[in-house]
Formats: structure tokens, C-alpha cells, sequence
């Protein structure tokens, strides 16, 4: 039993006469994304109880949003990469934990503004970060160690002594983990372009934001490693209407939908108004326009217009037949449709047509975007999850799943404390999975950058407009572009400032796929004490800078892995611009789990809620916690799950508990909260 | 089931806001006598502001409370310092920004607000002039905002120009928006009084261009567009005058329909004693005017204008103005030169041409032409008219009228050309007659094979006419030919005409000489 007590001691309960609930679980969903988040409020909102699990000490995996400060110390623990691999006797399924963020990660960071004290000095405090873990190539052999590594030392050392005791063997690879910062700063030095190269000359630099002053305002910014936006009428914004999840969040418009063409930014006239008012178009392109978008906003009623470029003809050629000029069709392909040039007409026109139905719901872009950044998406499905009873526990990670061979299904997982917690599902994120339970590798990867700069790219009357600014390829070869500029009343980074996020899909780094794309852009300091030219000094400077890569797994699909049948594995974010996808998965899985149960009613109004104290009838623990020893234990019955119980409800460590506690972020939803 | 939130059933929710509306019922009911009660006593005093604040608060528009507020206010104001006056009132304005979160739309609230702002000792327009822009940008067509900011624009002086910016800036975010084009429309003639020849000529219609090439089925940038080519009002004038010794008439002739209380008749330097009477009974106002008098008058003076007509000793004589077609029909688009309307017509066809079906481009695209030159565009129009009956078949009859207007008046065109007093107008499916008061002097008019359905009162205004040939057509009444001096010989075959009891009387009582054929 004093296996379980550790389990409470790490959980955050606030009754004590519940804490062994969390072994009696219908779902345990391990390593929290989007769609994690989602599957968990759509089980805990039908009545199930759920356990969310996360190595880390934020919310959101790799949909999180970082402070600036926090994103320094991320991309500080970026220099170790951890692996997780446990020996497992034949009854274990043995579960490898790859890398955070993806298996190839290419991160650099460059801070171009300067301290405001040291005029000449270019500043080198923070030196660029580059850190190259190869999956592919240590081919999962060379894995590296773990717990130790997470920054989290009370809890790796806690984590231990369990582990010990337990069938499941420790990590063995521990020997590899001093090695690893070497790699990556010679990998460092062997490109010299990534040395840290700042700085303004000093006589424009009175007035620019310095890196200090970045620092200091860290807790302004909140940076997404994600960059999407909420299509008005996409799945997840009918999801966070549907199930009452809105109501955690507040959303901004974006406010306009910029170009870059012939050198220079652009407005893209999408909506009747941006037509109206578009000074760039002729009257004539202006008819034009509309006349082809008001077609495509009901295209299937006019197949006569189409059917000659279908099956196989691509959209470009259509809108070549439809005889927009050459702006028009840039305009629509890259802006509206976002597509590529080999993008089939039918799909082109489905696109252009979501695009259309979106416009005018909330504004005169069909985006919008949430308030915080995206991180507080999965956060606000977490409070749902948690409203309705579901637990959450950061920093805390599964060591393995115990599976019952003949059914092939997983009957309980181990924490990393060895604490053996049963359950009818376990939802994991696809990163948790080991190389070999899978059937194929592809995936494909994104190449991230985040800027922080001093101004817009297209400045205009009001400085407080979000723009997403589409790229066409700047050469055929290379991708098309995505960039989203947040300005600070978006709440992601401080006034004075604009955040930006770039997005591609990889062909090469993220730093050679998106580096010619900002020093087209932006105004980008090279050499320290240069004067800037006059056509530099008309971009927008750039403060600081970081190139990632993010692995795009959104292609796999069940099939690809060979894992008990009630593990259900979610990609992680995919390229695409808005989230649909990943709802979609998260709906798929949740009928998968529950085949019966709707999808996220809505949540009822607290008024409307009876406070009966009807026994086992009554709500999960968010409502009334006294019933639901009652409620979990005929349900773990019905279930007829094989584990122990602990009748003892009072043995506790009260001082293991606070300092988890402590250390967990203010943000974390206990379970009893109302 | 387990673990389950329990919710109210649907039954139970709706019983308990059934009881929740009683209760505010009965609460709001005993407010609103005991209020109205207090004001029938004549108490006049701060509860009175705090009860009707609690009614108005949820029903903004009971009109009555706000009166008796303005009374108590009224009443208030006589016993307090200037200072407190004015805290009074700004409290009160803070009250209504409340009420009219209820209601944007409610008269007494706006009114209320209007009120309030005259008995302000120090008003803050930047402050209200805010509160507008604000409505105006959660519902742009609020008319009631529009109202009260055209008071606030009057009271603080905002220049034209910044105004005209303001419509600039809601015509930007969605131009389907009356209320700010005709606000542009009501600022223009303000800013430039007098149209100001070639500066930056094409400027002011850009905006209209923009609009109805974005969307040209949004008819509020069509309406604003056609004001902005100008439609003049025809000047008051006596466009002509025709005297007939023979049966002792003065007939006048007006630019546009007039009662003639002014018109003196002058013979011969003095002043007559005349009665006028409108061409036909039914008309109090009338372009054609007829006295009887045995004399020949050589001046005619009304209030407005004077004309001089030497009549010789012929038997009749008329005189009038060589009128030109500028004069007589260009009205409805003319203020611009023909070069700009020039220009414009080649904006329209270009549009045209992407879109071939817009009734409201083919519709200004006939009045441009009429405005240029009506007869050298007559046949297209009468294209542009058959393709608009077929795109807009609701409107066909509108389309057939509005041709037939313009038939007769080319029709005039030519004959005034040709000099001649004769009027032919058949087999050209004419549905309506107008302008008869153009027609002062015919003698001979052929209207035979149209899709005519009565003889209009107007028909009166022939005074010359003596030869009517209206056969092939729909007539049904023949109202206008009762008043007919000279008429000597009708034909109506193949109408429909209901013989009322006056129309027997027509066909027997022998005007002296008059051939009726039905």
C-alpha cells in the first residue's frame, strides 16, 4: 500500500477519500494535445472518469503557449534530449518516449536587439541554441536518458524508489545522458551563419526594445509552438459552441489577410468590403473577383462552370479559364483557397468555398483567433474535463502498460512511480510510441519560426490588427509560406511589439526553409555596426528569432501502429492552417471509446444543475466529491477491471503532496473545483 | 448513467421562468400605479426619478414615464445651484446610456437624450458625438442614432469635411448602407454649392464605381450614383401660351404643375378680371390653365414669372419657347457636362459587358443615354428596355411605362423639330400617356394600336386637338375627352370601354360636329 499512497501524494486531491479513484479509471489519456484534450472533456462530460498524465509541467504538449521566459528555459532543455526506453518482461508493452517535440529538431535563436547600456558590444548573453537530436539516425537504440533530465528533481528521485520495487525494470541507457550537449555545440560551431550576429548600430538604438527589456516583460508574451487559426464555421470553433467550452475563452478577429508579391506586402481584397475598398484592383477585377467568388460560394449548384477541369485539371488552369488575371488568381490561390498550384480545381473550389462560408460570421476575415494564444484551447477542454470530473496530473508520466495478451487490450498502466493504475482506455499522443509499434515512419515535418519584431509588416491606421500573410513560394521549388503577426492586444506579446510565427511545411531546416522568407520581410542585422540601408530600415527589425522543426504525424492513422486495440493513439499537430483535423480525430477516437454517447452536449447552465446528493446518481467529483467513492466503485465492478482496491482512504504524506503542489502551475484545475 | 450531471428537465426550467415572469410582472405592475399615481398627486421630487428609472431601466419605451421624469426635472432644476443642475443632467444621460443598452432603438430614449443635452448648462458633444459612433458601429442603420447625431453634428460644429470622412469610413466597412450614402448626399451640395467644374472629375463617382462593379445588385450605391449625375428641378416658368379668338380662350401653358392664384392676365397694359380654371375639374394644381375672356391679352404676370405675347389678328395665335430637348426632358440626370456623363456611359457598358443581365445598369445606362442624346440612343434603349422587362418581369409594367414616357417625349422631340401639329405614336406598345401638356397646340393624334388603358383627365390639355384616333388599344375609360373645345372626330374600334351612364351621355350629346366611331 505504500505504492498507493505515493500515488496520492503526487495527485492533487483535495478530499482524501477519493484519491484511489484514479485506479478504477474508464480513460487515461497520456501526454495532452489538442485532441488529448478534447477525447478527455468528451469522456469526462458523458460521465467517465479520466486521468490526464503529463511528463511536463505545462498544459497543452505541443500545443503549448510559453511565456518568453519559459520559452528560454524550453529551448534550454532543448539542448538534452531525452529518451525514454523501459525493459519489459513479455506481459509489458514497452513504451518508448521520443523527443518533445519531434524527432529532428533544429533550433536556433538569435537575438538581434541590443542591451541599451552597451552601445557597441553586440550582445551575446544568450548564446544561439542549437540543438539537433537524430532519432532517425540513433534508430531508437541510442536512447537517452529521462527522468532526471525533466527539471523536475523532487519527482525523478521520488520516482525511483518505486521503480525499484516494481516488476518494471529502470532505464538502463542512463550512461548516454552526460553526452549530449557535445553534439549539439559542435553541431553549433560547424555553421558559422548561426553565430548570434546582432545589433543595430548604436545610433538608432535610444528607443529599440533590448533584449533585457524582452526578458523582463517575459510574462506579456505567449508564444505559440503552434501557429493556426480558428476557421470561423471549422470544426473547432462549431465544437467550442456546441459543448459550451467558449465560455473559458475570449477570441479576437483577425483583421486582415495580407500578400507578399513583386516585393512588397499587400492587402488581399477577400471580403466584399476589402473589395470595395481595395485600391489596387481595377473596377473591372473588382467584378471579376466577386463574380467568381460568388460563384464558388455555391459552386455545386453550377457544375456546368466546372466540369471540364475535373477530375485531374488543377485549380490554377480553372481560374486561368475563368479569366481572372494573373493577380486575381495569385490572390485566390495562396490567400483564399490556400492552396498549392497542383491542387486538383474541385478541391481548390472546396477550399475557397470554406473560406467564403467563414467570412462575415465574426468579422471581415473568416479567423479568428483565441485571446493568450492557442495554448488555451486545450486548456480550456482540460477545465471542461475537469468541471466534470476528470484529473489531471503534470509532470507525472506512464512508464508502461500492463496488457492482457489474449484480449490485447491494455488492463492498467505503471507510473513512473510504479504505481499501477487501471483502465479501459488509454489515449496517447503519437510521440509516446516506440519505433517498433509502428507499421510505417513516414511523416512528414513543419518548419517553425517564431519572431519577435518592432513592427508591422504593413502598418496601418489601427497598430492593433492580428494579419495572417500568405507567401507564395519565392522560388517554384520552395513551399508556400504561412505567417501570422499577433499584434500585443492578442495578449501574446508586449505592446511595442509584434510576434510572429511562420509556418511551411519542411523541406530542408526550418532555418533554410524560412530564413530567406524574413530577410525579405524583415529587416535582419548581419554584421554588428552596420548601417542598415534605407529600403532595410523600412522592414519591420527583428528583436529575436528562433527556427524549429516539428515532426507532422497527422498522416498516420490506427493502422499504422501495432498497439493493443484500446490504445488510442493521436497524432500531433498537423501543418494545415486551422484545427480541424485534429477535432475530427478527436471525434473519431471518442466514438471509437464510447460508440453510444454524443460528442460533447453542451454543458449544461450551473443553474440548472439539481444538487440532490442522490448517491451514486449524482455528478463526478466537480460537483460533489463525497459521492463519488460510491459512483467509481460500482462502476470499476460493472467494469469488472482486476486491480486492488485500498480501503484505506487516510493514509497520506501531507508534505510530498505540498511540495507537488507548489511546484505544479496555479493554472492546474483540482478536481474538486467547481 | 453513472457519474452523471443531473439537469433540469426542460418542463422544469420552463415552469420556473413562468414563475419568474409573474413575479416581475406583478412587481413591474405595482411600479408603474404607483407611479402613475404619484404624478396624478403633482409630487415632483427624487423618489419620483428613482421609481420611473427602475421601470424605464427594463421598458424604455413607456413614453409617459419619460414625460413625468422631464417634469420632475424641470421641477428640480428651479431649486438647485447650476453645479448640482448640471450633475442632474449628466446623471440623467448616464441613465440613458443604460436604457438605450435595453433598446438602441427606443424613440423616447433618443428623444429623452436630445432633451436632456438642451437643458445641459455645459454639454459635452465630443462625449456624445462618441456615443454615436459607437451605436453607429454595432448597427450602422440605426436611424435614430443618425437623427440624434445630426443634432450633435448642428450643435458642436463638426466640419462637412470631417463628416463626409465619417461616411467614408462606414461606406468602408459595408457599403449597403443607405443611411451613409444619403448622408454624403445631404453633405456634398454643402461643401460645394455649386458643382465645381473639372476638379478631379471622375473623384467623386469612384466611390460609386467601386461599389456597384463589387456588387452591382446592392441598389443603395445605384440610388446615390444617379443623384450624384444630378437631377434638376425644372425651373417654374410659362412655357407657353395659346390664345383662340374664335372660342374666346386664354390657354397657359406652365413648366411643371401650379394652382394659379398669382397669374394676372394683362391686356394691353390693364390688368383683367379673369377667372382660371385647370384644364380638367379634378386638378387643383395643373401645368395647363384656361380662362375664357373675348379680349386678346398681350402679358401674363404670375408670382413667379412674366411673359409678353403679341397676338395678331388671326383667329389663334400662341406663342412658346423653341424648346429643346435640354429643356424639356433632360431633367432626370443633367446637372453634369455631357463629357463626364460621356465617361459614364462607358463605366456602365464596361460593366455591362461582365454583367449583361443587372437590371440596375441597364436601367442607368437608359437614363444616360436619355441625358445625351435621346434620340440618337433611341433604338438601344428600347433593346436595353426589352432585355430589362425580361431579367426583371416583377417590374415589366414599371419598364413598359417608363418606355412609353420616353417614346412620347422623342416623340415631342421630332415633332417639334418637324414643327408640326400633328402626333403620331402608333403600334409602339405605349401603356401610359404623359407630357400631354407638351401638347397644348396638336391638332391630329394617332394612338392606334397600343396597349393604352384609358384617356387620361390630362387628356383635357389638348385644347387644340380635333382628330383622335385611338383604335387597337385596351381603353376603358375615356375621362379625358369630356373637356375637349375642338375636338370634331374620334375613333375608338376595338377597345374595351365600360358605357357608364356619362359615356352614353357622350356618345349622344353632339358636341356639334364630333364623329365618334367605336
Amino acid at each position: 500500500m505504500a505504492r498507493i499512497s505515493q500515488i496520492e501524494g503526487n495527485f492533487q486531491f483535495r478530499e482524501r477519500s477519493q484519491w484511489w479513484s484514479v485506479t478504477v479509471l474508464s480513460v487515461c489519456v497520456h501526454f495532452p494535445g489538442l485532441t488529448e484534450s478534447v477525447i478527455a472533456a468528451a469522456c469526462s462530460r458523458v460521465g467517465q472518469s479520466v486521468l490526464h498524465l503529463d511528463r511536463r509541467n505545462y498544459y497543452a504538449g505541443n500545443w503549448a503557449s510559453f511565456t518568453f521566459n519559459g520559452l528560454l528555459s524550453w529551448i534550454e532543455e532543448y539542448k538534452v534530449i531525452y529518451f525514454y526506453h523501459f525493459h519489459s518482461d513479455t506481459s509489458l508493452c514497452k513504451l518508448y518516449q521520443l523527443n518533445k517535440i519531434a524527432s529532428k529538431c533544429y533550433l536556433l535563436c538569435v537575438i538581434y536587439s541590443e542591451e541599451e547600456e552597451e552601445t557597441k558590444a553586440p550582445l551575446t548573453s544568450f548564446q544561439p541554441v542549437n540543438a539537433e537530436t537524430v532519432s532517425e539516425e540513433t534508430n531508437g537504440d541510442s536512447t537517452e536518458a529521462q527522468d532526471t533530465v525533466t527539471g523536475d528533481d523532487a519527482m525523478a528521485t521520488d520516482a525511483k524508489t518505486p521503480n525499484e520495487e516494481h516488476e518494471v525494470s529502470e532505464p538502463k541507457e542512463e550512461q548516454h545522458t552526460s553526452d549530449i550537449s557535445e553534439p549539439s555545440q559542435s553541431q553549433e560551431e560547424k555553421e558559422p551563419q548561426l553565430i548570434s550576429s546582432p545589433a543595430d548600430p548604436p545610433v538608432e538604438v535610444e528607443k529599440k526594445i533590448t533584449y533585457q527589456k524582452l526578458v523582463k516583460e517575459g510574462r506579456r508574451f505567449n508564444i505559440d509552438l503552434v501557429s493556426k487559426l480558428m476557421y470561423s464555421r471549422g470544426a473547432l470553433v462549431d465544437l467550442l459552441i456546441k459543448s459550451n467550452v467558449s465560455r473559458y475563452a475570449e477570441f479576437k478577429n483577425i483583421g486582415r489577410i495580407l500578400t507578399y508579391s513583386n516585393g512588397k506586402v499587400e492587402q488581399v481584397p477577400c471580403s466584399r468590403a476589402d473589395v470595395f475598398a481595395s485600391k489596387q484592383l481595377t473596377v473591372v477585377e473588382k467584378r471579376m473577383l466577386m463574380k467568381f467568388l460568388t460563384f464558388c460560394l455555391d459552386f455545386e449548384q453550377h457544375p456546368e462552370e466546372y466540369q471540364g477541369m475535373t477530375p485531374c485539371k488543377p485549380f490554377r488552369e480553372f481560374l486561368k479559364n475563368k479569366k481572372l488575371t494573373e493577380n486575381l488568381q495569385d490572390f485566390v490561390l495562396h490567400s483564399i483557397a490556400m492552396v498549392t498550384q497542383q491542387t486538383l480545381t474541385e478541391e481548390g473550389l472546396k477550399a475557397t468555398q470554406h473560406f467564403l462560408r467563414c467570412l462575415g460570421r465574426y468579422g471581415n476575415t473568416p479567423f479568428l483567433f483565441p485571446l493568450y494564444g492557442l495554448g488555451e484551447i486545450p486548456q480550456c477542454f482540460c477545465r471542461m474535463c475537469a468541471v466534470f470530473g476528470g484529473i489531471y496530473c503534470l509532470r507525472h508520466s506512464v512508464q508502461c502498460l500492463v496488457v492482457d495478451k489474449a484480449a490485447n487490450k491494455v488492463k492498467a498502466v505503471i507510473d513512473t512511480r510504479g504505481q499501477r493504475i487501471s483502465c479501459s482506455h488509454f489515449v496517447v499522443e503519437d510521440s509516446y510510441i516506440r519505433d517498433e509499434q509502428r507499421q510505417s515512419t513516414a511523416y512528414r515535418q513543419i518548419s517553425r519560426a517564431v519572431l519577435i519584431t518592432d513592427r508591422s509588416v504593413l502598418p496601418s491606421e489601427s497598430d492593433q490588427q492580428i494579419s495572417l500573410v500568405t507567401i507564395p513560394p519565392l522560388e517554384p521549388s520552395a513551399p508556400a509560406v504561412r505567417m501570422v503577426e499577433l499584434c500585443s492586444s492578442s495578449m501574446t506579446c508586449m505592446p511595442g511589439t509584434y510576434l510572429v510565427h511562420l509556418t511551411c511545411s519542411s523541406s530542408g531546416t526550418a532555418q533554410e526553409d524560412l530564413a530567406p522568407v524574413v530577410s525579405q520581410l524583415f529587416h535582419v542585422s548581419t554584421i554588428p555596426g552596420e548601417e542598415p540601408s534605407e529600403e532595410e530600415r523600412s522592414k519591420p527589425a527583428v528583436l529575436w528569432v528562433m527556427y524549429f522543426n516539428m515532426r507532422d504525424t497527422s498522416a498516420l492513422d490506427s493502422s499504422s501502429y501495432s498497439l493493443p486495440s484500446n490504445v488510442h493513439v493521436c497524432t500531433g499537430p498537423d501543418g494545415s492552417l486551422c484545427s480541424d483535423y485534429s477535432i475530427k480525430l478527436a471525434e473519431s477516437v471518442f466514438h471509437h471509446i464510447l460508440p453510444d454517447e454524443e460528442f460533447c452536449p453542451p454543458a449544461p447552465n450551473p443553474e440548472d444543475i439539481i444538487y440532490d446528493g442522490d448517491g451514486p446518481q449524482a455528478e463526478g467529483p466537480g460537483f460533489d466529491e463525497s459521492t463519488n467513492t460510491e459512483a467509481d466503485k460500482s462502476q470499476a465492478e460493472e467494469e469488472g477491471a482486476a486491480h486492488e482496491k485500498s480501503p484505506s482512504t487516510e493514509s497520506s504524506e501531507p508534505a510530498e503532496m505540498d511540495s507537488v503542489t507548489q511546484q505544479a502551475p496555479s493554472d492546474t484545475t483540482p478536481p474538486s473545483e467547481e | 448513467q453513472h457519474g452523471r450531471v443531473k439537469i433540469k428537465s426542460t418542463a422544469q426550467q420552463e415552469e420556473e421562468k413562468r414563475k419568474e415572469r409573474e413575479k416581475k410582472l406583478k412587481a413591474y405592475v405595482s411600479a408603474r400605479d404607483g407611479i402613475l399615481k404619484k404624478r396624478s398627486a403633482g409630487e415632483h421630487d427624487e423618489e419620483a426619478l428613482q421609481l420611473t428609472q427602475q421601470l424605464l431601466s427594463s421598458n424604455p419605451d413607456f413614453a409617459t414615464l419619460w414625460n413625468y421624469r422631464r417634469e420632475v426635472l424641470l421641477h428640480l432644476e428651479t431649486l438647485r445651484e447650476k453645479d448640482e443642475v448640471q450633475k442632474l443632467y449628466e446623471s440623467e444621460l448616464h441613465f440613458i446610456e443604460a436604457c438605450l443598452k435595453v433598446n438602441p432603438k427606443s424613440y423616447g430614449c433618443w428623444h429623452h437624450r436630445s432633451w436632456v443635452n438642451t437643458r445641459l448648462p455645459q454639454p459635452d458633444w465630443t462625449r456624445e458625438l462618441g456615443l454615436c459612433d459607437r451605436c453607429l458601429s454595432l448597427d450602422e442603420r440605426n436611424f435614430h442614432c443618425w437623427d440624434y447625431r445630426r443634432v450633435v453634428v448642428k450643435e458642436s460644429g463638426v466640419s462637412v469635411e470631417q463628416e463626409l470622412q465619417f461616411t467614408d469610413h462606414l461606406i468602408g466597412s459595408n457599403f449597403s448602407n443607405y443611411s451613409s450614402w444619403h448622408y454624403r448626399s445631404t453633405l456634398l451640395p454643402q461643401l460645394h454649392p455649386q458643382p465645381v467644374p473639372d476638379s478631379a472629375p471622375n473623384a467623386k463617382y469612384e466611390l460609386a464605381h467601386n461599389a456597384f462593379f463589387t456588387d452591382p445588385n446592392d441598389q443603395s450605391a445605384w440610388f446615390y450614383y444617379r443623384w450624384l449625375l444630378g437631377r434638376a428641378e425644372r425651373e417654374e416658368m410659362i412655357s407657353c401660351v395659346y390664345v383662340s379668338r374664335e372660342g374666346e380662350r386664354v390657354s397657359v401653358a406652365f413648366s411643371k404643375p401650379v394652382h394659379v392664384k398669382g397669374l394676372m392676365l394683362v391686356l394691353d397694359g390693364q390688368p383683367q378680371q379673369v377667372q382660371w380654371r385647370s384644364a380638367h375639374p379634378r386638378f387643383r394644381h395643373s401645368p395647363v390653365w384656361v380662362s375664357f375672356t373675348s379680349a386678346s391679352p398681350s402679358s401674363f404676370t404670375s408670382s413667379k414669372c412674366k411673359r409678353l405675347c403679341h397676338v395678331l389678328g388671326s383667329a389663334e395665335s400662341w406663342c412658346r419657347d423653341s424648346a429643346t430637348d435640354q429643356e424639356l426632358f433632360r431633367s432626370e440626370l443633367s446637372v453634369e457636362k455631357s463629357s463626364v456623363l460621356q465617361a459614364e456611359l462607358q463605366s456602365c457598358n464596361q460593366l455591362l459587358e461582365l454583367e449583361p443581365q443587372n437590371k440596375w445598369c441597364l436601367l442607368t445606362i437608359i437614363l444616360l443615354m436619355r441625358a445625351l442624346d435621346p434620340l440618337g440612343h433611341e433604338k438601344e434603349t428600347l433593346a436595353h428596355f426589352q432585355t430589362l422587362k425580361e431579367v426583371d418581369p416583377m417590374r415589366s409594367s414599371y419598364y413598359s411605362d417608363l418606355c412609353s414616357k420616353f417614346l412620347i417625349e422623342n416623340t415631342i422631340l421630332k415633332m417639334e423639330y418637324a414643327e408640326v401639329r400633328v402626333f403620331s405614336l402608333s403600334d409602339k406598345n405605349l401603356t401610359i400617356l404623359c407630357h400631354l401638356d407638351q401638347l397644348l397646340f396638336v391638332t391630329h393624334i394617332n394612338l392606334s394600336s397600343n396597349q393604352l388603358l384609358r384617356l387620361p383627365p390630362q387628356f383635357a390639355m389638348l385644347q387644340c386637338l380635333e382628330v383622335l384616333e385611338a383604335d387597337d388599344n385596351a381603353i376603358e375609360s375615356l375621362e379625358g375627352l369630356y373637356h375637349l373645345p375642338k375636338l370634331e372626330e374620334v375613333s375608338l374600334r376595338n377597345n374595351r370601354i365600360l358605357f357608364s351612364k356619362k359615356s352614353k351621355c357622350f356618345i349622344r350629346n353632339p358636341f356639334s360636329g364630333v364623329r365618334a366611331s367605336a
